[in-house]
């Protein structure tokens, strides 16, 4: 790695927080409540739009895993969603209608609020439909990894999105407010996860899954990546590049050993496929706010309407 | 309960979580032992204060001076120092001292560690192991440790701490020891009888030793397990508080799910519990101890458990690959999860080569996993385990994830598979430098189905010289310098003169505990015409090498099998 690549990393680095720091300023206050914090706290960081529905399991979750504080940008949601976490005694709610997209698929905005809120703080980053687990998560609060982290030094931990799925078609089991989704989405692909070390990031890049299998077996280059960097102890100079996939500084992203042993890592199981999908797929190709001209969902009507059960005959069970 | 004339006092270091430190003091208090606490000069003032609030009515509770305490530094062994002086000059009926840490949590009644002491008068529960038979330390220093000098912070100036020990030596530098000094090394934890303490608080060239331990790595692992071997009359090494590592060198840290596990150890102490780990405080801080202590302690259990850990996160799960272990070429980046067996040229000569496979190893056998057109799972499945694809496109985005996936999905049965000319080669550089392939190869058999198809030599000879090529480049890569795959090939003609042999081979290499020898053999399709065909390549102009000096019809002792028609073999 010469000296014109580390320049252009952190020239890239600074172009990331400055355009944060832009479109930061798209963001109106609805709650903040950062007041009073307590020392140290474990905070979450969320960008979402209609999740009205998921929004009660997914607070309960993390509160029982020990977020002290939520920080989430609503983007334009008209289903309550802004107005139920404007309620909660421990959210901090931003606003705005401008393009998800343009704001990097929300990451501008969100790290304007790390920047801001996160300062040497452990600082969780996961989409409404992600759910953390990690070693000994049954028996042992997120504050016990932060610890443990930060004891060991180590600024970042990892945890591979993991697509979580139902058995027979999405809309046959509908979700209710406030369940746990894995009830309905228990099965999830074990082991066809192709992985290769991107040079100039140093970081672990995944694909695979169900969503491989199915959506992208043509063209598996497209296909999303699974590798995610979702807990980090933030600071101030530190930025996301591509969603929480990969970061900057890049020794961030170095969280496999690569000598043979193994590092503790976790999962985010992903709660994405329920019957609310179907729904939310053609909403989000009408607006065209995702990645890649939301070419990840056009791909997912087409295969849904090819193929609509994911499930297969060597689908795990996800037990616990 | 403890005769008045054997009495434990309890030295406590705190740095954090002081809510607890009081706790334990409380405890220790409570139980009729003195204690001394020391709490670093780095923690705020309101904090020791709180502390102090939160003791004020225990009579027999002392504060020694605070004085920095930075990890690896002298700072730990001063404040240990200081605080035994209190305990010795404070409380004279005191006979033991027992040193622990604000995250030391008692796991058996501390009756029973009295009694343990009373019994053993004048031992001194240490340990101490020379430099030379230690097998823990890490980094590699552990003489060193006591020759060469460290004033550096290993925390907060690594790049000073290791330059200047590279500097030292390159310079060969070797610090004189005081005299009479044996290092030794151990646990940070121990007990040790008033005279022991008393003889080295007053050893009479503690400023030199005291000097010299100053610029020692880590000293207080070393002051007291050093000096103890002078004064003491009776040491038992071994220390009382249970203590285990990572491979780093940091204390492993008990939470609530660990109750079981420390209810079977046979120490008295154990650290390092988890401030918040709500569970042990309350369960072993009850006045009488805990109740549900195993009467039979297994501690090997505890060792194995810690070792496996550290085993784990050093040496990892060979062939598993996710986001936090991916290793270099050199260290396991080429290998995967088990032994396989790649099998190139057999499907091509025997019509029933698969279902004998299977009986003779075993084993899962596939067809061509890296054909063209389809990945052929064994049974012909199109889903394989862990959710494999047969889809060739994802297969060849990334085939060396699919072959390592295949390997670790299917751990516990032999995988097997075709890999030929015909297939699709990105594959074969990994197989060759994978230590658990073993590779069988007829060289030249890709001829016999073009001989089978019935098209002329001239129609095939383009795509004989074409699958001679690959097969030419896939026998390079695997007898090339970076190759670790067991490799057996016979060529074609060498193996059609005794087939058996070959196949008795592989039996035995892949499924060395097969009960019996494979008696019945698959069957060897009728190769008369083969030679001929062969010749009529070389007239075309190909020369066809891989095969070996293949005999002609007249001379091929194979028996003639009675065939209606060639049949394709799959």
């Amino acid at each position: 790695m010469g000296l014109i690549s580390l320049v252009r990393l952190r020239t890239r680095r600074k172009y990331l927080l400055a355009r944060a720091w832009r479109r930061g300023r798209q963001l109106t206050p609805v709650a903040d409540r950062m007041a009073g914090l307590s020392a140290r706290p474990i905070l979450l960081f969320s960008t979402m739009r209609n999740e009205r529905v998921r929004l009660p399991y997914f607070l309960t979750y993390y509160r029982r895993l020990g977020i002290d504080h939520f920080l989430i940008v609503d983007n334009g949601s008209d289903d309550g969603t802004r107005e139920y976490l404007a309620e909660q005694p421990d959210v901090s709610v931003w606003t705005t209608q401008h393009s998800y997209k343009r704001s990097r698929f929300g990451m501008d905005w969100l790290m304007h609020l790390l920047r801001s809120h996160g300062d040497g703080r452990w600082c969780l980053t996961v989409d409404v439909d992600e759910f953390l687990v990690y070693p000994f998560c049954e028996t042992r609060p997120l504050r016990a990894l932060t610890d443990w982290l930060d004891s060991a030094e180590t600024p970042s931990f990892s945890a591979m999105m993991l697509d979580m799925y139902p058995k027979g078609a999405m809309h046959e089991q509908p979700y209710r407010e406030g369940q746990n989704p894995f009830e309905i989405a228990q099965y999830f692909d074990s082991g066809n996860y192709v992985l290769s070390r991107n040079a100039t990031y140093r970081n672990i890049w995944i694909q695979g899954g169900p969503r491989a299998r199915l959506f992208f077996s043509d063209r598996p280059k497209h296909a999303p990546a699974m590798n995610k960097t979702p807990l980090v102890k933030w600071h101030r100079s530190y930025a996301y590049v591509s969603s929480t996939h990969m970061m900057l500084p890049r020794t961030l992203n170095l969280t496999y050993d690569d000598q043979g042993g193994e590092k503790p890592s976790g999962v985010l199981l992903h709660a994405k496929f329920l019957d609310t999908f179907a729904a939310k797929a053609a909403e989000e190709l009408a607006r065209g706010q995702h990645y890649a001209q939301s070419e990840e969902y056009r791909a997912y009507r087409e295969g849904i309407a090819r193929e609509r059960d994911l499930w297969c005959n060597w689908s795990e069970k996800y037990v616990n | 309960m403890t005769p008045p004339n054997h009495r434990m006092g309890v030295v406590m270091l705190c740095h954090a979580a002081l809510d607890r430190a009081a706790q334990l003091a409380r405890h220790w208090a409570m139980h009729g032992c003195p204690v001394v606490i020391h709490v670093d000069a780095k923690t705020p003032q309101d904090q020791f204060d709180g502390l102090q609030t939160a003791l004020h009515d225990l009579p027999d509770i002392r504060f020694s001076p605070r004085s920095p305490c930075e990890w690896g530094s002298f700072g730990i062994v001063q404040a240990t120092l200081d605080a035994c002086a209190v305990m010795l000059a404070e409380f004279p009926q005191v006979t033991h001292v027992f040193l622990a840490s604000g995250s030391c949590l008692p796991i058996r009644p501390v009756g029973a560690l009295q009694a343990q002491l009373a019994n053993h008068p004048d031992t001194d529960f240490i340990e101490s192991v020379t430099t030379a038979d230690v097998g823990w330390t890490v980094g590699g220093l552990n003489e060193e440790r006591f020759t060469l000098r460290f004033p550096f912070s290993w925390k907060r100036q690594r790049r000073l701490f290791d330059g200047y020990v590279t500097l030292q030596r390159a310079l060969r530098f070797r610090r004189r020891m005081p005299e009479g000094l044996v290092p030794h090394l151990g646990s940070q934890w121990w007990c040790l009888t008033r005279p022991t303490l008393q003889a080295i608080l007053s050893h009479p060239d503690r400023p030199g030793i005291d000097r010299y331990f100053r610029r020692v790595w880590i000293p207080d692992e070393s002051y007291f397990q050093s000096l103890v071997r002078q004064v003491s009359s009776r040491i038992e090494s071994r220390s009382l508080t249970l203590s285990k590592f990572d491979y780093q060198g940091r204390p492993h840290v008990f939470y609530d799910d660990h109750l079981h596990l420390l209810r079977q150890t046979d120490a008295f102490v154990a650290r390092k519990i988890w401030p918040q780990a709500d569970l042990l405080y309350r369960t072993f801080l009850t006045p009488d101890g805990d109740r549900a202590l195993a009467s039979e302690p297994s501690p090997g259990k505890i060792n194995r458990l810690f070792a496996k850990a550290v085993e784990r996160r050093v040496k990892g799960r060979p062939g598993l690959y996710m986001q936090s272990r991916f290793p270099i070429r050199a260290r396991g980046g080429t290998q995967s999860a088990a032994p396989y067996g790649v099998f190139s040229g057999f499907s091509d000569l025997f019509r029933d080569f698969h279902p004998w496979l299977e009986r003779a190893l075993d084993a899962r056998v596939h067809g061509h996993l890296f054909a063209f057109d389809r990945v052929e799972f064994a049974g012909g499945e199109s889903i394989f385990k862990g959710g494999l694809s047969d889809s060739p496109t994802l297969r060849d985005y990334n085939p060396r994830s699919f072959l390592t996936n295949l390997i670790w999905n299917t751990r516990g049965e032999t995988q097997c598979f075709q890999f030929g000319p015909t297939d699709e080669q990105d594959i074969a550089p990994f197989i060759a430098s994978d230590p658990n392939a073993t590779i069988f190869a007829i060289t030249g058999a890709f001829a016999v189905p073009l001989w089978r198809s019935g098209r002329t030599a001239a129609e095939v000879r383009p795509a004989a010289a074409r699958l001679q090529k690959v097969e030419s480049d896939f026998l390079a890569e695997l007898t090339g310098p970076e190759a670790k795959a067991r490799v057996r090939f016979w060529s074609l003609t060498e193996f059609i003169e005794n087939p058996a042999e070959p196949l008795e081979q592989l039996v035995d290499l892949l499924n060395p505990r097969a009960a019996h020898r494979a008696t019945d053999l698959p069957q060897l399709l009728p190769l008369s015409g083969f030679g001929s065909f062969l010749q009529d390549l070389r007239n075309q102009g190909m020369a066809p090498v891989l095969m070996g000096d293949f005999p002609s019809d007249a001379e091929l002792a194979q028996p003639e099998q009675p065939f209606a028609r060639p049949r394709i073999v799959r």
